[in-house]
C-alpha cells in the first residue's frame, strides 16, 4: 500500500512535510526494484541539496544508484542508522527516512499516492 | 586438483540489471557489474523486442517471477523474488539451482583430438582418464585470452568443451581456423540444456534421483552415461560457486522436466532457484575468474594469476611464444575494502599517488558480509597485507591485499 499521506517524485522518492521540515526517503517500488540494499552514502548535516540533483546513493549487492532530491534546501538531520542497517530500506521503506530538510526554496512537482501508483504501473 | 585453485570458471561478460524497470529509479547509473547498454536506457529493451535468445527454461523463470535481464546473448534471471543475498546464502548453507543452459558445448573428435586440444589450450591434457575435466584458457598468438573452458575427456579420441555463452561463435570460428590433422569440431550448443545444482546439500538431492554408483566421486569429473530421474544426461561434479555441486547437461527437450523434478525432490533440502546475481557473487567470493573481467583478449593468463593452468613445459600451444617473449609484471590479487564503500569493476588502485592497478570485479559479498574485489596489479604491490586505495567514483577508499579465494568451503574429514 502506498501511504496516502505522503507525496512522491517520479524518480521514486517519497516526501513527507512536517511543518517547515521536509522528510525524504525511497519508495517501496524503488526498494523492490533495487533489491537487497547493502550500503548507503548520505550527505552531512548542514549540506545544501538541490531539487533534481543526487544527494545520496544506495548500493545493492550488484549496483549503485543515485537518490535524487525532490527539493532544494538545507539538511538538518541525517538518519545515520541507515548506514549500519541499509536493509531497513527494504524492510520498512516508508519509515527508513534518509534526511530532513529545512529552508526549502524549491520543490519539484510531486505526485499523490494514487498518481504515483499509476506512474509505477507505466514504468 | 588443489582445492584452493579449484576451477575458476566459465561464465561471461556483463550482466544488466535493468530491463526497463530499474533504469528510472532516481535515474541512477549502474556502475559495476550491471552495465546497461545505452539503447536500453533509452527504452530499447521493452519486452518482445530484444535480440536475446531464450533458454529452454525461460518459461520456468517467468513462472518463478525471475527478474529477466540480457546476459551473454541470452535473457536470464538476475534474481528471483528471494533476492540475491538469500539466494547466495542458500547455496553456501543448503542447495540452490541455476539455469546455465546458455553455456556452450563443442565436441572434438578424431585421431588427432588430443593433439588439437593440447595445441589450442594452455593446460595439458595428456594424463587424463575418461570423464575427467580440466579447466583451461585458450589464447591467441599474443598470449591474450580468447576464452576459458572446461574440457572433458570423453575418451581417447573425443573431448567435450564448455565455453562461455557470449563467446561460442567466436571460439568455434577460432578453433576451425586453427585445427590441425585428423579432427572434427562440432558446435552442439543448441542441443543441450544445462542445470547446476550447488551447495552442501546438493548430493542429498542427487541421491534421490540417481544410482549412487553413477554420481561422479571426484571434483572435476563427469559421468557421460548417467541416468538422472530416468533421463539420460551428462552428470558432472563441477560448478562456479566454490561449493560441492553438480552440473547436469541434458537434451534440451528434457531440461524443463528435469528443472521441475529437481525443485520437487529438493524441497526437503530447501532448494531454491538462483539467478545470475548470486552466481556472480558466489564465484567472486570463491575467487573465480569471469571472462571479460579478470581475463580478456588483451590480458595474458599469466597476468591474471592463472599460471597453474598454463603448462609452459608443454612442447607447444598457441600463445606460448608471446608469453616467453613478453613477460609481465602484473598479477591478480584479492582486495578487502577496509574503508567505507563498495569497489566495483574497472576502478583504479593506488599506492599513495602511484597508480598500481585496476579492479576487475567487485561487490558486496553476502557470506563474507563485506566489500571485496579482485584486481590486476603491479607485482610489487601484490604482497598480502599491502595497503592500497581504490578510487570509488572519485573518492579514495582504503583496501588491503588479502588471500584468494575469499571463501573456502569447510572440508569434511574423510
Amino acid at each position: 500500500m502506498t501511504p496516502a499521506e505522503l507525496k512522491y517524485s517520479k524518480s521514486h522518492e517519497w516526501v513527507k512535510e512536517e511543518g517547515d521540515v521536509v522528510v525524504i526517503g525511497l519508495t517501496d517500488y524503488a526498494q523492490k526494484e533495487l533489491g537487497d540494499l547493502v550500503f548507503v552514502n548520505l550527505p552531512e548535516e548542514g549540506d545544501e541539496i538541490e531539487a533534481g540533483e543526487a544527494f545520496a546513493d544506495v548500493e545493492s549487492v550488484k549496483a549503485v544508484s543515485d537518490v535524487f532530491s525532490p527539493v532544494t534546501g538545507e539538511v538538518v538531520e541525517v538518519n545515520e542508522e541507515l548506514m549500519d542497517n541499509p536493509a531497513a530500506i527494504n524492510e520498512t521503506p516508508y519509515e527508513a527516512w534518509f534526511v530532513k530538510v529545512k529552508n526549502v526554496t524549491e520543490k519539484e512537482e510531486l505526485l499523490s499516492a494514487e498518481d504515483y501508483d499509476a506512474h509505477c504501473a507505466n514504468e | 586438483m588443489d582445492d584452493t585453485l579449484e576451477s575458476i570458471l566459465v561464465c561471461t561478460d556483463e550482466v544488466n540489471l535493468s530491463g526497463k524497470e530499474t533504469e528510472r529509479i532516481g535515474y541512477m547509473l549502474f556502475y559495476a557489474l550491471f552495465y546497461i547498454p545505452k539503447y536500453e536506457l533509452e527504452g530499447g529493451n521493452k519486452k518482445g523486442d530484444t535480440m536475446e535468445k531464450k533458454t529452454v527454461l525461460y518459461e520456468k523463470h517467468l513462472e518463478a517471477n525471475g527478474k529477466m535481464v540480457p546476459f551473454g546473448g541470452y535473457i536470464l534471471p538476475v534474481q528471483y523474488e528471494t533476492g540475491v543475498i538469500k539466494e547466495h546464502m542458500t547455496v553456501r548453507t543448503g542447495v540452490g539451482m541455476f539455469d546455465v543452459s546458455h553455456m556452450g558445448e563443442i565436441v572434438c573428435k578424431g585421431k588427432d583430438a588430443l593433439k588439437n586440444i593440447n595445441h589450442l589450450m594452455t593446460n595439458s591434457y595428456d594424463d587424463m582418464y575418461d570423464g575427467q575435466a580440466r579447466y583451461t584458457v585458450m589464447c591467441n598468438e599474443f598470449g591474450g585470452v580468447v576464452d576459458d573452458f572446461i574440457v572433458y575427456r570423453v575418451n581417447e579420441e573425443e573431448f567435450f568443451l564448455v565455453p562461455n555463452a557470449a563467446n561460442v561463435d567466436k571460439d568455434y570460428a577460432w578453433i576451425l581456423d586453427h585445427q590441425i590433422g585428423d579432427v572434427t569440431f562440432e558446435n552442439v550448443s543448441d542441443k543441450y540444456g544445462q542445470i547446476a545444482l550447488q551447495g552442501p546439500k546438493a548430493k542429498d538431492v542427487m541421491l534421490k534421483l540417481v544410482d549412487p554408483e553413477e554420481i561422479p566421486k571426484k571434483y572435476y569429473s563427469a559421468n557421460f552415461n548417467a541416468t538422472v530421474a530416468g533421463m539420460k544426461c551428462i552428470l558432472s561434479r563441477t560448478g562456479y560457486t566454490g561449493e560441492l555441486g553438480y552440473e547436469i547437461y541434458i537434451d534440451k527437450d528434457n531440461a524443463p522436466k528435469m528443472w521441475d523434478i529437481l525443485l520437487e525432490k529438493g524441497k526437503e533440502e530447501g532448494v531454491i532457484p538462483c539467478g545470475l546475481g548470486a552466481r556472480d557473487t558466489l564465484r567472486l567470493e570463491a575467487g573465480m575468474c569471469l571472462y571479460g573481467h579478470e581475463m580478456t583478449e588483451n590480458v595474458s593468463p599469466l597476468e591474471t594469476a592463472l599460471d597453474i593452468f598454463v603448462k609452459m613445459d608443454k612442447e607447444e600451444f598457441i600463445g606460448k611464444q608471446a608469453m616467453i617473449d613478453t613477460p609481465s609484471n602484473k598479477t591478480r590479487v584479492g582486495l578487502k575494502i577496509t574503508g567505507r564503500g563498495i569497489a566495483r569493476e574497472d576502478m583504479k588502485v593506488y599506492k599513495g599517488d602511484k597508480l598500481v592497478g585496476e579492479t576487475t570485479s567487485g561487490s558486496h559479498l553476502p557470506y563474507m558480509k563485506g566489500a571485496y574485489a579482485m584486481a590486476i596489479v603491479n607485482k610489487d604491490y601484490a604482497e598480502l597485507g599491502t595497503e592500497v586505495e581504490v578510487d570509488i567514483r572519485g573518492k579514495r577508499v582504503a583496501a588491503e591485499v588479502i588471500e584468494l579465494p575469499f571463501y573456502k568451503r569447510p572440508r569434511k574429514k574423510a
